[in-house]
């Protein structure tokens, strides 16, 4: 899967917590929670969203990976490609 | 019409989801109605048939207002009614023979009820309630096709400049848009309980740092969709702590307490683009951690982008709020009238911990009460907050 592909499939599940969201203006390497507005509810919700698209569990000790856009992109295509 | 919220006056309508004839049980969803509080499902509280629709989609009708007649199941006329197929068979109702013949066709042009709903945003109904936009002339650009804020936006946009330009009257119109429907709902329900409720207020620091090793352990071995969360386990500590103070579950109506029939926590939701709704999770104290974790993600996704159930609103007995995430250390709350008291929970920060002589440092949390003076006393308050600092203690008991 490529990045491109990564990206939009976590832009979807960002869409599923915060439909206001303007998905498109986000800031990549700024904090997701911040621009959101999410809390922890949201982000496991957005966990398990991406668990569902890309079949990637991730364990709580990765949650501040993705804690923006871009690192969400870098751990989730690096956890795509390992077995 | 019912009450959806002590200071409702009227609800609007939206859109049944039954036809004359057909057979409903407790709990199904009826209709949608739009509220100050955004789109609420309308669940029938009895089980029976649904005789006749009496009022229109779109009328906006005050609380109290018969919305639909329903014949028991085994009623007389009833059988006749359900036999042609009711699911199917738009039947030319005879139930209702007031009403004006275009029920019918209108009924019958009818897709499946659930596909009609235009999806929207929360921010966007309300948005477009204030704005006077009618929601099936947009087109949603969200996830799903939703409607979203700025689609409202972009479809009230003419009448903007229309307001603006007669610059001989400024005063108006600002004031009301900024005010709107949900913010005076809490305005009425705050300045109420102010008014009308004794509050008193307790406060306890709670050691976090056994529910906190408890749940890293916990989720270490849980894959993400069944993870567990923190207020979970402070939501069951509620509930189990109100075993040993009744008096704070419940409703002060007429003047004496009203014992809730459950315990149905009202969870504080903030909403993105401002307001708040604090709809219930039921019988908290019988639910597994496993099942509460479930409806609280749900309830919380819901409340923050789809729908909520009428029984979610109405049907709280207690409110807990949570402003932790937003590095507040505590908070005292205001009590959601009828309802008679108020937990507030703060972050959880290292603190320096004094325990059998020795200090160290621990994660800390600070529980708070608001409790209303005519329900119960401190005593009965502070049996509590010790209750819920013991019942985080041993987590794995939750």
């Amino acid at each position: 899967m490529t990045r491109d592909e990564i990206r939009s499939l976590v832009r979807s599940a960002l869409g599923e917590i915060a439909p206001e969201a303007d998905l498109e203006g986000l800031d990549p390497a700024a904090s997701l929670r911040d621009q959101l507005d999410i809390d922890s509810v949201d982000f496991l919700n957005f966990a398990i969203g991406l668990h569902s698209r890309l079949g990637i569990d991730i364990p709580e000790a990765d949650y501040p990976r993705l804690s923006t856009l871009d690192g969400c992109v870098a751990y989730l295509t690096s956890r795509s490609k390992s077995p | 019409m019912p009450s959806l919220g002590s200071d409702m006056q009227a609800g609007t309508l939206v859109a049944w989801h039954v036809r004359p004839g057909q057979p409903v049980k407790r709990g199904d969803i009826v209709a949608d109605v739009e509220t100050e509080k955004g789109l609420i499902e309308v669940e029938i509280f009895e089980s029976g048939v649904i005789d006749a629709l009496l009022v229109d989609e779109g009328e906006k009708v005050p609380v109290g207002t018969v919305l639909a007649t329903l014949r028991p199941a085994v009623g007389v006329g009833a059988p006749a009614a359900a036999a042609p197929g009711p699911r199917l068979a738009p039947a030319p109702k005879p139930a209702a023979p007031s009403r004006p013949e275009t029920r019918a066709p209108e009924a019958i042009r009818r897709p499946p009820a659930p596909a009609r709903r235009l999806r929207a945003t929360p921010l966007a109904r309300r948005l477009a309630a204030a704005r006077g936009v009618d929601l099936s002339t947009i087109t949603g650009t969200g996830t799903g096709g939703a409607i979203t804020k700025a689609d409202v936006e972009r479809a009230a946009a003419p009448v903007v400049p229309a307001a603006v330009a007669p610059a001989a009257a400024p005063a108006v119109p600002v004031p009301k848009e900024a005010l709107g429907p949900m913010r005076r709902a809490i305005a009425a329900a705050m300045a109420r309980s102010k008014r009308e409720i004794p509050h008193y207020y307790l406060a306890i620091d709670i050691d976090m740092s056994r529910a906190l090793a408890w749940l890293e352990a916990e989720n270490a071995r849980r894959p993400v969709t069944t993870r567990l969360l923190p207020s979970v386990l402070l939501l069951r500590a509620v509930a189990r702590a109100l075993r040993e103070a009744p008096e704070l579950n419940g409703f002060w109506v007429d003047g004496a307490l009203r014992p809730g029939p459950g315990v149905h926590i009202g969870m504080a939701i903030s909403l993105r683009g401002g307001g708040l709704v604090a709809p219930a999770l039921h019988d908290v104290d019988r639910k597994t951690v496993d099942e509460l974790r479930a409806d609280m993600l749900d309830l919380v996704k819901r409340a923050r982008s789809g729908v909520l159930r009428s029984s979610e609103i109405a049907d709280a007995t207690i409110t807990v709020t949570s402003l932790g995430e937003q590095g507040v250390d505590e908070l005292f709350g205001i009590i959601y009238p009828p309802q008679v008291a108020l937990v507030g929970f703060g972050r959880m920060r290292e603190r320096p911990w004094a325990a059998e002589g020795m200090v160290g440092a621990r994660p800390v949390m600070t529980a708070t009460l608001s409790a209303d003076h005519r329900a119960s006393d401190g005593h009965r308050g502070a049996r509590f907050l010790a209750a819920l600092a013991r019942m985080l203690q041993e987590p794995e008991k939750l």
